[in-house]
């Protein structure tokens, strides 16, 4: 009990000050990137439109909100080629699903500056549920937000048909982000 | 004198030659599918084949300098000889080359060079499409010269068997002896 109390005071404290909330991000200085195995070969993606809604303040994770939609058809994979692809019925079909969306159910304290975030992303039809520990830093005025994750590609029908098969195209993606966040009124 | 290439210059020779001829088809091929599952597997076996031609390149060059190949014939004239010296110069700088090309315009293209899946080749350029692009042209044209100087390699080697009755053909081949005429 005089830990908790302790703690909770620590807390208060320390953000009591300079409470913040985030209510949006920069997306010029945000980055949704991903990374993957191809016939034993690393290669990087990213998403170049996305955009997110939060409302963050660092000192109370439990009230937080954040979600973050992706425009599926932003993508770089890479080549012209592969972008041609992946946005295709085999891969994203993003005529049918334009968007992946992830939403936060559950944000806990982990640490100094540290989150442990839970959520469901949708993808082509999909949701799954993820979990990613998540990194803050606050910085001046604005709040990088910073993490990643591992989805598997069939578990949302990502490459089916020829694709389907992971000797080529692994079934492993990883998926990385890094937000500038800002304060909102 | 011995007038035949070691065992050792032969399998080389013939290995390198089984190796670059379907290098150069699968290179041809792969460019030409539409994307799938092969056209990608096919671009790691070109590259891995590739590599592996840069290594034994050396190899070969190596095992030239300790066991120098038979001199030509004395038959053959002396521009003739330089010909032939020239030729098969260029053969083996291109051996040396194209694969350089193809590992530089993998970097280019954002796609790194891992040996069989296992050993990464360092990237010695930043991805760029221009220069991606570029390089896919002069890997291309370098083979098309490779094709011009095998195919008057080819030639020269008939040449030699069919028109000056010599034993430069012969003495390549992969189970041939000291030629009876050196006997005579």
């Amino acid at each position: 009990m005089k830990h908790l109390s302790l703690f909770l005071l620590g807390t208060a404290l320390g953000t009591g000050a300079g409470a913040v909330e985030y209510k949006a991000i920069q997306p010029e200085k945000s980055k949704v990137t991903f990374q993957f195995k191809q016939m034993g070969v690393g290669m990087d993606g990213q998403f170049k439109k996305f955009a997110a809604q939060l409302n963050f303040d660092p000192a109370k994770p439990a009230a937080a909100r954040a979600q973050i939609d992706i425009d599926l058809a932003s993508v770089d994979a890479g080549s012209s080629e592969a972008d041609d692809e992946v946005v295709g019925k085999s891969w994203f079909h993003v005529k049918a699903f334009p968007k992946a969306t992830f939403v936060a159910r559950e944000i806990k304290p982990a640490g100094a500056n540290q989150f442990e975030v839970s959520g469901a992303l949708t993808l082509k039809g999909k949701s799954q549920e993820v979990k990613f520990p998540l990194k803050y830093t606050p910085q001046g005025s604005v709040g990088l937000f910073s993490g990643g994750f591992v989805i598997r590609r069939a578990d949302f029908s990502i490459g089916e048909g020829m694709w389907a098969k992971f000797d080529v195209v692994a079934n492993d993606i990883q998926v990385n982000f890094q937000l500038t966040a800002i304060p909102g009124k | 004198m011995n007038q035949h290439y070691t065992s050792t210059a032969k399998l080389l020779h013939w290995g390198m030659a089984v190796v670059i001829a379907g290098l150069i088809t699968l290179g041809f091929v792969m460019t030409d599918m539409p994307l799938s599952p092969e056209k990608l597997q096919y671009y790691s076996w070109h590259k891995w084949a590739g590599v592996s031609v840069f290594m034994l390149v050396w190899l070969r060059l190596g095992w030239r300098v300790l066991n120098p190949p038979p001199p030509y014939p004395s038959a053959m004239s002396p521009l003739m000889q330089r010909l032939a010296h020239a030729g098969h110069a260029a053969l083996y700088a291109l051996m040396v080359i194209i694969p350089v090309s193809g590992w530089l315009l993998s970097s280019a293209k954002g796609v790194q060079t891992v040996w069989f899946g296992v050993l990464p080749l360092p990237d010695l350029l930043e991805k760029n499409k221009e220069l991606g692009h570029l390089l896919h042209e002069v890997h291309e044209s370098l083979n098309y010269l490779l094709l011009v100087l095998l195919a008057g390699h080819v030639a020269a080697a008939f040449k030699h068997h069919w028109l000056d009755r010599d034993d430069i053909f012969k003495r390549m081949l992969p189970f041939g002896s000291a030629s009876s005429k050196d006997n005579a």
